[in-house]
């Protein structure tokens, strides 16, 4: 009991470090380590720049295969279309849609191209991909990230008769140019009857619809905005 | 000269293989679990906690004499942490498809107790070379951790080592090698073969378990 009583005085006054020794040690620790992160910064942000611009084009050229250029365009809810910088969407207007216009070698349109993403087995899957204002259909899809089984989910990427769906899946737009004239789903595998219909995996039907809704809920969005535009794009500025 | 050397020698093995942090001391699971579907994961992981590792240590060995030990843990944190953003954009400069198989793995480097270990029981109380060395070893025993895990679910998993395909077209991957479950199951698999090799090798005559060190 008296013990107790005794114990908080001695520790306080005894051996404590000064307060400046502990700030200045901190500050000091603090600055060190801010001019190794700013320099490290300094030094990769040209690299890691010209990385993700180049996976980027990747992307793109994969589900628009005619592709040899790519523009970066942010498509606006009020109408019309809008050239930005490379990776500039950092302030984006609300409701304002970034997508990609895509050239051939001789500087013209050859589709665009828009991510979309939609809630799969694991995770979120998000998908890139290309739609070609000549026949007014998808042609080609490409995974920007997911976390699907591998084996099963993940068959979206290899799956040859899966794939064969995008070889032009329909995406007109209907009359009013307001959304499209068909929505596109997905269906049970082997029941695909119409050329807006992707027929589905079977055993990865969860993923198979994800991929369907994914480009079903970024098209009725983005093409009523686009297409109208379209002439604005035709040729490479 | 030559005491000094063994000291380091001593020093460098106890991380690779008398303290090895996985299947010694068991840390870094969450890491050695998660990033270990492949050779190349795994090695990048490795080498990249390698580098944080012992620059953090340099670092925190070098403030040792001026670091209060009421505000250490934030200083040792500082460190990690800004070690850790340097190997994210230099893993983001090199390749974005290995710093999206990394994924949040990375950044949680910070919060891997073997660096924080590492900081706290050896590189403040160590000048700075034998902390690096120190470091070092236990980087590389990390490793070696994470390339036994990585190469066997890889080998199974897929039939490929860092993507050299071995089996031919007639090989049926085990999907399951690739998903959570196999992580546990090769790594109770290494575990059970080192200890079955540790308590195998504490039977022998004194003399020779220490040549096998």
């Amino acid at each position: 009991m008296s013990s107790e009583l005794q114990q908080p005085s001695p520790p306080a006054t005894a051996q404590s470090t000064p307060t400046a020794a502990m700030i200045r040690t901190l500050g000091l620790v603090s600055a060190i380590c801010g001019l190794i992160i700013v320099g490290a910064y300094q030094s990769t942000f040209a690299a890691v720049a010209a990385n993700k611009r180049i996976a980027t084009e990747r992307a793109v050229f994969k589900v628009i295969p005619a592709a040899k250029s790519i523009a970066e365009f942010v498509a606006l809810p009020a109408g019309g279309v809008e050239k930005v910088g490379a990776g500039d969407t950092a302030n984006l207007a609300p409701g304002a849609v970034k997508f990609f216009a895509a050239y051939d070698g001789s500087g013209q349109l050859a589709g665009i191209a828009a991510e979309g993403g939609a809630k799969g087995y694991a995770d979120t899957v998000r998908i890139m991909f290309g739609y070609s204002p000549t026949c007014q259909c998808i042609v080609g899809i490409g995974v920007v990230s997911m976390r699907e089984t591998p084996g099963i989910g993940d068959k979206i990427l290899v799956d040859k008769d899966f794939l064969a769906n995008f070889a032009a899946l329909d995406a007109k737009l209907n009359a009013d140019l307001n959304a499209l004239a068909h929505e596109v789903k997905t269906v049970k595998h082997g029941t695909k009857t119409n050329p807006w219909q992707i027929d589905a995996i079977a055993g990865a039907t969860i993923t198979s619809r994800a991929v369907g809704k994914a480009i079903n809920d970024a098209a009725q969005v983005l093409l009523p905005m686009v297409v109208p535009q379209l002439e604005k794009m035709k040729e490479r500025s | 000269m030559n005491v000094t050397t063994t000291r380091g020698w001593d020093e460098f093995m106890e991380g690779v293989w008398r303290q090895n942090p996985v299947f010694v001391m068991a840390l870094g699971m969450c890491p050695m679990l998660a990033v270990t579907v492949s050779g190349v994961n795994a090695l990048s992981m490795g080498v990249a906690t390698i580098f944080v590792l012992v620059c953090s240590c340099a670092l925190v060995s070098l403030m040792r004499g001026i670091t209060p030990k009421e505000v250490r843990i934030a200083v040792y944190i500082v460190i990690i942490a800004t070690f850790v953003t340097v190997v994210d954009y230099a893993i983001q400069a090199i390749s974005l498809a290995l710093y999206d198989a990394l994924g949040a793995f990375i950044q949680l480097i910070v919060v891997n107790c073997i660096i924080l270990g590492r900081a706290e029981a050896h590189a403040s109380k160590n000048p700075p070379l034998p902390a690096m060395i120190n470091a070092a070893g236990m980087g590389i025993g990390f490793t070696i951790g994470l390339l036994a895990l990585g190469t066997v679910r890889e080998i199974l998993g897929a039939g490929t080592l860092f993507g050299v395909s071995l089996f031919g077209a007639g090989f049926q991957p085990w999907v399951i090698m690739l998903l959570p479950p196999g992580g546990f199951f090769v790594l109770g698999a290494w575990l059970l073969l080192f200890s079955w090799w540790a308590r195998r090798n504490a039977g022998k005559p004194v003399k020779e378990a220490a040549e096998n060190v």
